[in-house]
This record gives C-alpha cells, sequence and structure tokens, in this order.
C-alpha cells in the first residue's frame, strides 16, 4: 500500500496558486448556495456526506497517513453520537457543545485503545478494531447502560432550530452548521497533516525503523493518530447524530466501520479531498444501487466498487491528481516538468 | 382608481372567490390529487422479524383489489411499501424519504413497537399521519400528547392482564417464569402482566430472561427458565424467537402452562416450525377468525378472504392468520379513506380515523367492533382466549374489552 504521500503540494507558481484561491472560493459559494437549489430532503443527505467527509478524513490521518488499518472506527462514530445525544436528551446541553465534547471524549478513548494497539501491526491490529466495532452495538445495547443509552430503543433528539431567527429552515441551518464544522477540522487536518507531525506519521508508515532511527517517536505518534482520528470520527458522530436526530445501537454496526474503509479506499488514501469523494460516494452509491435493482442493491453497489477500484487504482483524489499532472504535463508542451 | 380599473379588479376578484369556492369541496395535501392517493408504508420484509413480511403483501394485494374495482371514490391508491429490517434508524431514514422524497399523504401500518417508537416523534412534528401502527404497545393510544398517531390491534397491557386474570382464577399457587424480548413492546406486555397479577407479581413471577432481536436462538434463556422449577410460562416473543422457544421447551422436556403472546399466535408461521405436536396446550388470545377454525371453515367473511388470497396473493399462505390481519387492517384503512371523501387532507384523515362508530370487518371475531373517537385511538379492545390443541386454537371463555 503505496499511496502517494504528496497530496499537499505547494502552487506551481503564483499565478496558478491566484487562481487556485479564486478556484476555492467560487466552490464553496456554489456549496453554501445548495441548500436553497435543492429539497430539503437533498438538504439532509448533503449534510450527511459532510459529516462522513469528516469521519473519513480522521480514518484516512490514521490508516492512509500512519498506515494504522482500522476496521472499527463506526466505534469512535458511535461514542461521538451517544455523547451529543445523551447529553442533549438527559443534560440539556445546547447541540452545538456537544460537538467539542464529544471530539475530546473520542481523543480520549482513542488514545487509550491506540496504546495497547502499539503492539499489533497489519492484520492483526484490523482484527482488534474489528473486534471493537463488532462488539460496540451489543455493548450500547447492555442491560447496565440502559438507563443512559435507551437500549435498542435509543434515544430521539430534536432538531435544533436556526439561531437569531435567521430566515432559513432546520436542515439548511443544520447544513451550515456542519459545513462550518466541517471546513474547521479539515483545516484542522490539513495544518496538522502539512508540518512535522504529518511527515512523521508518514515516515513510520513507510519506514517505521527508519523513522525511530531518524528520532521520530512511533509510539507517540501512533497512539496520538489513534486518538486525533478518533475525535474527527467523534466531531462526526456527533454532527451525525444531529442530523439524523435518532440514535440507535444498530445505526452503527460492524458494516458502518466497513463503508469508512471503503470510502477512504475509493476516495483515495493519504488525501484529504479524498475524503470529499469517498463521502460522496458512501451516501450516494447506496441509494442509486437501490434504485438500479430492487432485487440486489448489494450487488450492483458491489460491481459499482469494483468498477471504481479497476478504473480508479488510487482512489477518485488520486485519478484526479494524475489527469491534472497529465494535463498540466500536456500543456507545458515538450519541456517535460516535473508533476507537484 | 378608474371605473373600469375597479371593475375589472371585482371581477378577478369574483372569479377568485367563485372558483375557491368550486374548489373548497376538494382539499388536498401532499400526496393527494384528483387521480391518487400516495400512501407509504414500512415492513420488515428482511431481518429478524420477516416472518411479518407478509402482512405488507397481503396489504398490498388488497390495495391492488380496491383500485381494480375503480379505487377509493374515484382515486386510486398509490401504496408504497418499504422495508426496514425492523431496525430503528433504517425505519426513521424510510420514513423520511417517504414523506420528503416521495411525498405521501400518510404513512400506514408501520409495524413493529421499536421502529414506531423511533419515527413517533418526527410524525407528529411534521403532522403526518402515523395510522394503524401495528403494534400493540399501549402508548399509541395518546391522543392528547402525539395526535398523529393510532394503533389497530388490541393493546399489548390488556391482553397481558387477561393472562394474569385467567392464572389468578385457574392456578392461584402458579410459579411463573417469563421470558420477553428486551424493547418497549416486550416490556409493555411485563408491565400488563405485571399489573394483572398485582400484589401476586412479585411472589408468582420466579424467573425472567430477556432477549435481544439480534441474537441468534434463545435455548439458553429457555433452558435457564426451566432450571427454575417454573409450571406457568408466559411467552413474550416474536415470531421467530416463539418457534424457537417453543420447540427448545418441549425438547428439553419441559411442560409448564404457556401463554404465547398473540403476536405470534400464527399457527402457519409460529406453530407448524415450532412443530404442531409442541404446540399442544398453548393458550393465546385472538380477536380474528383463525383461517384453520373449522367454525370458519364455511364463513361467509373467511371465504371472501379465502377468494381474496386465492386470486390477488396466491403464495400467500392460507393458514396464516397474519394475512388474515393485513387484510383486515387494510379494510379499516380503505373505509378511513371512504369517509374522507375529496377532503383529503392530513388533519382530515386523523379526524376520519377518529370517527369509526361500530365499524364491522367480517375477519373479526362475531361481537367485535371497531370503534375510535377523539378520546379513543384503539380501535380494537376486545379479545377471546384460545386454546391450541394441535390442529387450531379452540375458542373459550367470553369476549373481553369493549
Amino acid at each position: 500500500m503505496t499511496p502517494a504521500s504528496t497530496a499537499l503540494s505547494a502552487p506551481v507558481s503564483a499565478a496558478s496558486g491566484k487562481l487556485r484561491y479564486l478556484g476555492y472560493a467560487v466552490l464553496l459559494l456554489a456549496v453554501c448556495a445548495l441548500p436553497f437549489l435543492v429539497s430539503n430532503y437533498r438538504t439532509f443527505q448533503l449534510t450527511l456526506v459532510l459529516v462522513y467527509a469528516i469521519a473519513l478524513l480522521g480514518l484516512n490521518i490514521l490508516t492512509g497517513y500512519n498506515g494504522q488499518i482500522s476496521l472499527g472506527h463506526g466505534a469512535f462514530y458511535a461514542i461521538g453520537a451517544y455523547v451529543a445525544a445523551i447529553l442533549m436528551d438527559k443534560f440539556g446541553v445546547p447541540y452545538y457543545l456537544t460537538v467539542p465534547v464529544a471530539g475530546v471524549v473520542c481523543l480520549g478513548v482513542g488514545f487509550l485503545f491506540g496504546l495497547p494497539a502499539l503492539r499489533l501491526e497489519g492484520l492483526y491490529l484490523a482484527l482488534a478494531t474489528f473486534g471493537l466495532g463488532v462488539s460496540m452495538p451489543q455493548l450500547l445495547k447492555d442491560k447496565h447502560l440502559e438507563h443512559w443509552t435507551g437500549g435498542v430503543q435509543g434515544i430521539v433528539i430534536l432538531k435544533p432550530d436556526p439561531p437569531f431567527g435567521l430566515p432559513i429552515n432546520q436542515d439548511q441551518w443544520l447544513y451550515y452548521f456542519t459545513l462550518a464544522v466541517m471546513l474547521l477540522m479539515f483545516l484542522l487536518g490539513w495544518n496538522l497533516l502539512r508540518g512535522r507531525v504529518g511527515r512523521s506519521l508518514i515516515a513510520i508508515r513507510d519506514q517505521p525503523i527508519a523513522a525511530e532511527a531518524m528520532g521520530v517517536n512511533n509510539a507517540l505518534y501512533k497512539s496520538l493518530a489513534f486518538g486525533v482520528s478518533a475525535m474527527f470520527t467523534g466531531v462526526a458522530g456527533a454532527l451525525g447524530a444531529i442530523a439524523v436526530q435518532f440514535v440507535a445501537p444498530d445505526s452503527f454496526n460492524i458494516f458502518l466501520s466497513i463503508t469508512f474503509l471503503i470510502g477512504i479506499v475509493i476516495g483515495g488514501l493519504a488525501s484529504i479531498p479524498g475524503a470529499i469523494y469517498g463521502a460522496l460516494f458512501i451516501q450516494f452509491v447506496p441509494n442509486i444501487a437501490d434504485q438500479l435493482s430492487k432485487a440486489a442493491p448489494w450487488a450492483i453497489y458491489g460491481v459499482f466498487m469494483i468498477g471504481f477500484m479497476y478504473v480508479m487504482p488510487v482512489g477518485v483524489a488520486g485519478a484526479i491528481r494524475i489527469a491534472l499532472a497529465r494535463i498540466r504535463h500536456r500543456t507545458k508542451g515538450g519541456g517535460g516538468s516535473q508533476k507537484s | 382608481m378608474s371605473t373600469r380599473k375597479l371593475l375589472v379588479s371585482a371581477a378577478i376578484v369574483g372569479l377568485a372567490l367563485g372558483s375557491s369556492a368550486a374548489v373548497a369541496q376538494k382539499k388536498y395535501d401532499p400526496g393527494a390529487s384528483d387521480t391518487e392517493i400516495k400512501i407509504g408504508n414500512i415492513m420488515p420484509y428482511s431481518g429478524p422479524a420477516s416472518a411479518y413480511g407478509t402482512i405488507g403483501k397481503t396489504a398490498a394485494a388488497y390495495i391492488k383489489k380496491i383500485n381494480e374495482e375503480g379505487g377509493v371514490n374515484g382515486r386510486k391508491i398509490n401504496f408504497i411499501s418499504v422495508d426496514d429490517g425492523y431496525s430503528p434508524p433504517k425505519t426513521v431514514e424510510m420514513a423520511r424519504q417517504l414523506v420528503e422524497q416521495d411525498q405521501v399523504l400518510l404513512i400506514w401500518g408501520p409495524l413493529g413497537t421499536p421502529p414506531n417508537s423511533a419515527i413517533q416523534k418526527y410524525m407528529n412534528a411534521k403532522k403526518v399521519p402515523q395510522l394503524h401502527v401495528y403494534t400493540g404497545a399501549t402508548k399509541w393510544n395518546d391522543p392528547q400528547h402525539f395526535p398523529w398517531t393510532m394503533g389497530w390491534q388490541p393493546s399489548y397491557q390488556a391482553e397481558a392482564r387477561n393472562y394474569a386474570a385467567h392464572i389468578l382464577k385457574t392456578k392461584p399457587d402458579a410459579k411463573i417464569a417469563v421470558l420477553y424480548q428486551n424493547d418497549d413492546y416486550g416490556k409493555d406486555y411485563l408491565k400488563g402482566f405485571e399489573d394483572g397479577l398485582g400484589a401476586k407479581a412479585k411472589t408468582m413471577i420466579i424467573a425472567k430472561a430477556s432477549y435481544e432481536t439480534s441474537d441468534p436462538t434463545i435455548d439458553s434463556q429457555i433452558v435457564q427458565l426451566q432450571g427454575s422449577g417454573a409450571n406457568v410460562f408466559f411467552n413474550i416473543t416474536t415470531p421467530k424467537f416463539a418457534a424457537q422457544a417453543i420447540r427448545k421447551a418441549y425438547d428439553i422436556g419441559w411442560k409448564p402452562v404457556q401463554y404465547l403472546n398473540s403476536v405470534s399466535a400464527s399457527i402457519g408461521s409460529v406453530l407448524t416450525p415450532a412443530g404442531l405436536e409442541k404446540s399442544v396446550g398453548i393458550i393465546s388470545a385472538t380477536y380474528l377468525k383463525d383461517p384453520q377454525d373449522l367454525e370458519w371453515a364455511n364463513d361467509k367473511g373467511m371465504n371472501e378472504w379465502r377468494d381474496f388470497m386465492k386470486k390477488y396473493y396466491p403464495d400467500g399462505k392460507l393458514t396464516d392468520v397474519f394475512n388474515v390481519s393485513g387484510y383486515g387492517a387494510a379494510q379499516t384503512l380503505v373505509q378511513v379513506l371512504k369517509q374522507c371523501g375529496d377532503n383529503l387532507t392530513r388533519e382530515n384523515v386523523m379526524k376520519q380515523a377518529a370517527n369509526l362508530k361500530n365499524f364491522e370487518l367480517n375477519v373479526l371475531l362475531p361481537g367485535i367492533k371497531i370503534n375510535t373517537s377523539p378520546t379513543d385511538f384503539a380501535p380494537i379492545e376486545a379479545e377471546q382466549l384460545a386454546r391450541f390443541d394441535g390442529k387450531e386454537w379452540v375458542r373459550f371463555g367470553e369476549i373481553i374489552g369493549k
């Protein structure tokens, strides 16, 4: 597994840099205008795309950049969701405060899980995380915790209203709220990954012994990667709970963990925009598959997955990068500058 | 304003008022139109409660029959039935999809206590009828807090109280073991049972065991209950687990007096897989005519049902009381829609649903009628106890309840 590690390249020249920022601004405007152009239900689905993007970025930090496979990230998503739901339902905490609390709780849980996980590599780590993911629904249904978690019935939470009497409806407000948190988390992630920490994580992934020899504290960074990754996914879980207004143990089964893994691989490992492509895939492709075939939607889903993997083995983000590089190469003529 | 402009304005206003008066009789909410009524339905076609999926198929078949006969008040019913796998999060997703994407007029007959609990607040917040929910949990009869939710079946607590009363009368020194599904439905039955036993509940119930729908089997719970030495067994389980419980109890040689909740009292779906000879003696409550009961072999209403099944749902089992239930419930829906006439607003749907007076179904036991009112959101309230003799449910005693 050696995806390209330089997803955070600097602009080739000042002019193209300005163009890039303009492009981002236009994209941001388009994204902000969406809730007014589509139905409420579609806005709700797009809010979930943003939520999954945060979760996938979290998983990507751990698996894509740091090489630790996790088949149990659904568990951190569940913890984040339940923290938010319990705080809102039992303690009347306002929804926006539950998000950072969920993040902090998951940071702690993730770090604590990462410590013993240091002993495990590759497949064995995957199995350990699988164990976490598969046990979470039953833990949530446990009789002793039922008073808090609501057992199999789950917890229903109320949709927040837009503040300051803004003339938008609840779904639109949730979209903007989630968008704001997502941009913040992505900024956080980008900052983390482009600096020393990011390089250490990548070094540990590619050449752990050399990294250790160069002075990187493998144990600390690997556990931190788990913690930070869990934090991102926990924040996503809290936002997801608020958007769906309902948490129940069966929402967070092992299939969710596997879906996250599918998302980052298809979106593009070790890529920040890859999280967004992956989120679009895991949210919309099952719906498309359902429309194409009532009898065997999962077979269609499988065909889509295999198709994507075949056509774009480095994920959507990787394919876009390669395509852009080819275009740039061609427009530069025979000069043949390096792809960035 | 000039005279001409005044006349024109007056004419326009007059026309507008006139035309609105003409369409005032026809009122539509999303999902209803001159030609169609869109109705959503959520059933567990897959998952641990998939035995109930046949109810959705029967209802859909009945709607097809109604459409072929001209529809309701000239409108065809577009019955959109989706699968939630008895999983509350999926039910939430499906309810949102039906209401916001498919724009249905109402959601009819969503099945299961946990699924309905998950969408109750949403349906009431959106003011979309959650009509004839397929569960007997007592909480659906709460028009004051949840005016958009209404049940259909007799309440679980009332049924359990009937069993408790029967035990107190026939076996006052019984030692009772209870197996229940660990969710609102199981706990509702348990509460009714304990209430019915009153002060003696603590001394009479000597063992309780619960299970989750995600459990593959409940064999260990049965063994545990046998170990308690109980001689009466209250079996609060959904069909798949009921069949397992009945079979296991017999196989380990435990022969208590068994009370089985009515939601699993189907010969075709539960007793046959369990083993008919293993189910002899089980007591349950019923409000529908059982298709195996010889008394209804030539009953006009049941023959109509049999003809309907053969023509519109030939794959459906004629031994399964679930198919009788779906037929009866669908008939109740059609009656509500008929009473709505041309006023197909969601508000009027609930108003007419709460306005059924002595409505009779030819598949309900004689003497049981459907009655609703703005303070009574429980359409069917009466039941009769019955005992399985190896071939059919033999009713005994009187019809209990209103």
